[in-house]
């Protein structure tokens, strides 16, 4: 069985816009935005290796399965 | 379960700064509480004092907050009182092992069934950028402008020596060996610890120029190899992770069960 895509949020109360989820994705999907707050950028980019979410100091990144095509 | 759920919701976002590693530690022990299902009723965190002791406020398991360097002896009480119960104890470096440092290796010693997780960010974040044993000679520190003259404890070696069963060292950067590794440190049945290279950008980074937090990731990666790899014997300066020390030995409470049936005539 295929595991389930993931799509991720950013929540952006709890986000203190460290940028280490921008610097280790490795697709470059995340980006700071000009509140200084993480944003997915690049979404379709994403490769769902979950490294983001497990980085994050704050637990700002968030995700849920998602039925793909 | 939700990573919500293991959280004190009210408390966040939580008071550690920008790209401090201890957000990343709890984030990953809380995986590795999720991936092992155990029931929060069933976790106690104790903790001290010191940055990396406000985890415990955050986590929604029994905890308690303790006294600087006392963590293990509260811990040991808790196990001693209800040894069924998964004792969890996050320390700073200088909680762990200058305040504490008695505390530490005598828990070590006993081989106590308690999961010690010290968060070395090398240096006292919460009163404002102390040297701790963990800084190093020549590092610098509020209390150490001209450079440190202290040599450092190696955490690893110290909690090897002193008879800890489970002995395992990753960093923040390597969240996906974190949690594998806490995972197994809390199901070890023994005194296990964990040591966890975290970043304090505000106050080791800043005094030491080593950049932002992840510039500080970034040296974890390039600055540490897996335990027993060839690059070690061409770069002595790399510093080991991974799992030094896994074995079965005679467990504290157990043995005082033990003593508890002898006394009362039970063979
Ligand atoms: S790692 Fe977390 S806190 Fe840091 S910028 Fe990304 S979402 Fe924000
Ligand atoms: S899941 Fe991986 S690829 Fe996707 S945004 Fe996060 S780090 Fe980047
Ligand atoms: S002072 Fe250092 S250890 Fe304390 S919260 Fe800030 S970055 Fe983290």
């Amino acid at each position: 069985m295929k595991k389930k895509k993931r799509k991720r949020t950013v929540n952006i109360e709890w986000c203190k816009g460290c940028g280490i989820c921008v610097a280790f994705c490795p697709k470059g999907v995340m980006d700071l935005d000009e509140s200084e707050k993480a944003a997915i950028v690049r979404p379709d980019d994403c490769v769902d290796c979950g490294l983001c979410e497990l980085r994050c100091p704050d637990l700002a990144i968030e995700s849920e399965e998602i039925d793909t095509p | 379960m939700a990573i919500r759920d293991y959280i004190r919701e009210r408390f966040m976002p939580h008071i550690w700064c920008p790209g401090c590693g201890h957000g990343i530690v709890m984030n990953n022990l809380i995986r590795a509480v999720e991936n092992l299902e155990l029931r929060k009723r069933d976790i106690v965190m104790v903790s001290g004092i010191g940055c990396s002791a406000r985890i415990s406020g955050y986590l929604d398991f029994h905890t308690l907050h303790t006294l600087h360097g006392r963590a293990l002896a509260f811990a040991t009480g808790v196990k001693m009182a209800r040894p069924e119960l998964r004792i969890l104890v996050p320390m700073g470096d200088g909680d762990a092992t200058a305040i504490g440092g008695n505390h530490f290796i005598h828990a070590a010693r006993r081989n106590i069934d308690l999961t010690a997780v010290i968060m070395n960010n090398r240096i006292y974040g919460m009163t404002g950028g102390q040297y701790s044993p963990l800084s190093g000679r020549g590092k610098a520190a509020t209390t150490a402008p001209l450079g440190n003259i202290d040599q450092a404890f190696d955490i690893a070696d110290l909690a090897m020596s002193a008879g800890a069963s489970f002995v395992a060292r990753t960093t923040t950067y390597h969240a996906v060996s974190m949690i594998k590794i806490l995972e197994k440190a809390i199901m070890h049945k023994g005194f296990s610890v964990v040591e966890i290279l975290t970043q304090c950008p505000t106050y080791f980074g800043r005094k030491n120029r080593l950049g932002s937090a992840v510039d500080m990731m970034k040296a974890y990666k390039t600055g540490t190899t897996p335990v027993g790899s060839e690059a070690k014997k061409e770069d002595p300066e790399l510093i080991e992770r991974g799992i030094f020390v896994e074995e079965d030995r005679p467990e504290y409470c157990t043995e005082y069960e033990n003593i508890i049936k002898k006394a009362m005539g039970v063979h």
